[in-house]
C-alpha cells in the first residue's frame, strides 16, 4: 500500500518537526547535556580514584563506557516524546492522514539520533578536557561513533515500545529510565568485569551495554596493547561484531513490537 | 454512511447499533450529552477505531476495509486541538500538507491560504504556545481543511470556547457550510446544531433517539405553545377552560407560577388562538400578568426525548442555549414570582 519512498518521506517530515521542537525547547537540550557532563565529572574525579582497571588509566576506560550509558539514558527522550504526542491527540491527527503508518516511529527514532549526536559531541569535549584521547585511526574513530549511534537507534525502538505502552508522559519518564539503571550498571561501563563476583561476570559480559562499551574502547584505541582482556567469552573476543549483532537483534525484535503497540495505542 | 455500529468498552456500550447518513453537500449535526457516543462514532468513521460490528462508508468507500483511501478524502478536527505547541501555525499546517503528500510548494501555499482564511495571518509565524484557545481550535480546523476534503468531521468544534471565540468559529464554519462541504458535526450545544446543521440526529447512550431537521424535531413534540400567566390563582380553572376550548390537546398547569399553557396544531395560527383566548378571558374579568406564543426549543425536544436536560455541564458563560433560542419564539418574557404578588 505505502511504498518505501512514501514511508521515508513521511518519516522525514515527522523527523523534521521533532528536530525543530528540540531547538525550540532549550531546557530539554540543556538537561540532556548536563547529565553526561555530570557523570563524566563525578566518575573522573570522585569515584575514579577508588576504581582500579588493570593496565588502563581510569579516564581512558571511563569515557567509552559513559558514551554507551548516556545514549541508553537518552533513549528516554523517545519514550517521552511518543507518550506526549499520544496524550495530546497529535497521533490521532496523524492517523487520520494518508501517511505511512510507520512514519511517526521512523521519524521519532531518527530525530532522536540528532539529540544523541549533540550529547556525544558534548561528552567528547568533556572527555578531552579530563584527559581522554582517541589513539586510533580516523576510520576506526568514525567506526566507534557509528557503533554508539547504531546502539542509540536500537535503544530508541525499545523506548518507543515503552512510551506507547504506558501512554502518559509522567509514567514514560520513569518507566523509560528505571530499567536502565541495573542494565547499565551491571556492565563494564564503570568497573572492570574482573572486579565483579564470578556469578555476575557472565551476565555482565553478555550485556549488550558491556559489548558496545568494549567495542568503542577498542575502536578508539583506549585499551593499550598487551593489556590482558577483561573477560574471555565470545563478546569480549569480538566486541564490534557482537555489538552489531546485538543492535540488529534489538531492532528485529522491537521494530515490529513498537509498530504493533502504535497501532493498538492509537486504536482505542 | 454508517450502519449498525456497535462498540463496547467492557460493560459500556459506547455505540449501540448506530446508523447515520449524511447526504453529499449537507451538514449533519450529531447532538447529544457527554458520553452519548458522539466521539466514538466520529473515531470509527475517521478510521481511528474499529467497531465491534457494523459497517461504515465514507464517499462510497468502506472505512473498515480501505482506511487509507478514505484518509485522503476526509478532514478531521477534534475536540482537543491536536496541534503542536512548539511549532508555529505555519509549520503545523505545512507539515500536515506534506503528510497529505501535496508537495513542498503546494503545502506552503495552502498553509498561507488557510491561515488567511481562518484569520490567523498575524500569528502565522508565532509558536502555537502563544495562541489563545480559540486560535488553536481554528488552527486545528485549518489542519482538517488542508487537503480540501470531500467530507469534514468536526468533533465538538466549540466545546470549551468562550462566547466570542465560539461566535468566530461559527462564522468560519458557516462559510464552509455555504461552500458546500459535506460535514458531520458533533456538538453538545443545541444552538450550534440549530445554526449549522441541515439535519440533526439526537444520540444518547450510543443510540439514535431522534432525527430530522431542527423544525421537524421541534414539531415532533407538538407545534407552537400558547402560554398565559394569571394574576390570581383562583382564576386558573377559568384559564384552563378557555385554553381547552381554543387550543388543541392537553393543557398543562403550573400552580406555582400560575402558568397555563397548551400546544397548538397547525389548523389555526397560534397568534389567533392567543387573541381569541385573551378576548374571552378579558371579558370574564381574568387579570393576566403575561402571555406568550413560543415555539418549542431544542431543549424541549431533548428533555422530552431523553428525560434529562441536554447540558449537564452548561458553558460557564451561560450564553448557551436557552437564551438565544427563545429569541425566535416571538413575544415572551418570563414572569418571576416577585412580579406576581
Amino acid at each position: 500500500m505505502t511504498s518505501p519512498t512514501i514511508a521515508f518521506g513521511d518519516g522525514w517530515t515527522i523527523a523534521r518537526r521533532n528536530v525543530i521542537k528540540v531547538f525550540r525547547i532549550p531546557d530539554l537540550i540543556i538537561f540532556s547535556i548536563v547529565q553526561p557532563i555530570m557523570f563524566v565529572l563525578l566518575f573522573a574525579y570522585v569515584f575514579g580514584g577508588a576504581i582500579q582497571v588493570p593496565g588502563v588509566s581510569y579516564r581512558e576506560f571511563l569515557i567509552g563506557g559513559i558514551f554507551v550509558q548516556i545514549v541508553a539514558f537518552n533513549s528516554g527522550v523517545t519514550a517521552i516524546g511518543l507518550a506526549d504526542d499520544l496524550q495530546k491527540g497529535i497521533i490521532d491527527r496523524f492517523r487520520t492522514l494518508p501517511m505511512a503508518r510507520s512514519a511517526v516511529l521512523i521519524g521519532r527514532t531518527t530525530s532522536d539520533l540528532v539529540t544523541a549526536v549533540i550529547v556525544l559531541v558534548v561528552m567528547s569535549i568533556c572527555g578531552l578536557l579530563v584527559g581522554w584521547r582517541i589513539h586510533s585511526s580516523v576510520g576506526e574513530a568514525i567506526g566507534g561513533y557509528a557503533v554508539v549511534l547504531l546502539f542509540s537507534f536500537a535503544m530508541s525502538w525499545i523506548a518507543a515500545t515503552i512510551g506507547l505502552a504506558v501512554r502518559s508522559v509522567e509514567v514514560a519518564q520513569s518507566a523509560g529510565l528505571i530499567w536502565l539503571f541495573p542494565v547499565t550498571f551491571v556492565s563494564n561501563v564503570f568497573v572492570p568485569l574482573s572486579s565483579m563476583p564470578s556469578w555476575l561476570q557472565p551476565i555482565a559480559e553478555w550485556n549488550p551495554i558491556s559489548t558496545v562499551a568494549l567495542a568503542i574502547r577498542t575502536l578508539f584505541g583506549n585499551i593499550p596493547e598487551g593489556v590482558p582482556p577483561d573477560g574471555t567469552r565470545f563478546p569480549s573476543q569480538h566486541p564490534v561484531l557482537m555489538s552489531v549483532v546485538w543492535c540488529v537483534l534489538i531492532l528485529v525484535i522491537f521494530i515490529p513490537l513498537a509498530v504493533q503497540r502504535y497501532q493498538r495505542a492509537a486504536a482505542r | 454512511m454508517a450502519e449498525g455500529l456497535v462498540k463496547t468498552y467492557g460493560e459500556v456500550r459506547a455505540l449501540d447499533g448506530l446508523d447515520l447518513e449524511v447526504p453529499e453537500g449537507s451538514v449533519l449535526g450529531v447532538l447529544g450529552p457527554n458520553g452519548a457516543g458522539k466521539t466514538t462514532c466520529v473515531r470509527v468513521l475517521t478510521t481511528l477505531l474499529k467497531p465491534d460490528s457494523g459497517r461504515a462508508e465514507v464517499a462510497g468507500i468502506d472505512v473498515l476495509r480501505n482506511p487509507q483511501p478514505v484518509r485522503k478524502l476526509i478532514g478531521v478536527s477534534g475536540q482537543y486541538a491536536a496541534v503542536d505547541e512548539y511549532l508555529t501555525g505555519f509549520e503545523n499546517l505545512d507539515m500536515v500538507g506534506r503528510l497529505y503528500h501535496l508537495g513542498r510548494e503546494s503545502s506552503r501555499q495552502r498553509a498561507r491560504e488557510l491561515l488567511a482564511q481562518l484569520r490567523l495571518n498575524d500569528a502565522a509565524d508565532r509558536p502555537v504556545k502563544t495562541y489563545s484557545g480559540g486560535m488553536r481550535r481554528r488552527l486545528d480546523l485549518a489542519g482538517a481543511l488542508v487537503a480540501r476534503p470531500q467530507v469534514l468531521f468536526l468533533d465538538e468544534p466549540t466545546t470549551g470556547l468562550d462566547p466570542r471565540s465560539r461566535t468566530e468559529m461559527w462564522q468560519v464554519l458557516l462559510e464552509l457550510v455555504k461552500a458546500g462541504t459535506t460535514v458531520l458535526l458533533t456538538t453538545q450545544y443545541l444552538e450550534e446544531a440549530d445554526r449549522l446543521a441541515d439535519s440533526i440526529m439526537v444520540v444518547d447512550h450510543g443510540k439514535v433517539i431522534a432525527r430530522g431537521t431542527s423544525d421537524e424535531l421541534k414539531a415532533q413534540i407538538g407545534g407552537e405553545v400558547v402560554e398565559i400567566v394569571v394574576a390570581d390563582s383562583e382564576r386558573i380553572p377559568d384559564a384552563v377552560r378557555v385554553l381547552t376550548k381554543f387550543g388543541r390537546g392537553a393543557v398543562t398547569v403550573d400552580e406555582h407560577t400560575r402558568r397555563v399553557s397548551t400546544s397548538v396544531d397547525g389548523s389555526s395560527p397560534a397568534a389567533t388562538v392567543l387573541v381569541e383566548a385573551l378576548r374571552q378571558l378579558d371579558s370574564e374579568g381574568v387579570t393576566m400578568l403575561d402571555v406568550a406564543v413560543r415555539r418549542p426549543t431544542l431543549d424541549d425536544v431533548f428533555l422530552t426525548l431523553t428525560g434529562h436536560a441536554a447540558e449537564d455541564d452548561a458553558p460557564a458563560d451561560g450564553s448557551g442555549v436557552a437564551g438565544s433560542t427563545s429569541g425566535k419564539a416571538g413575544s415572551t418574557s418570563d414572569t418571576n414570582a416577585g412580579g406576581a404578588r
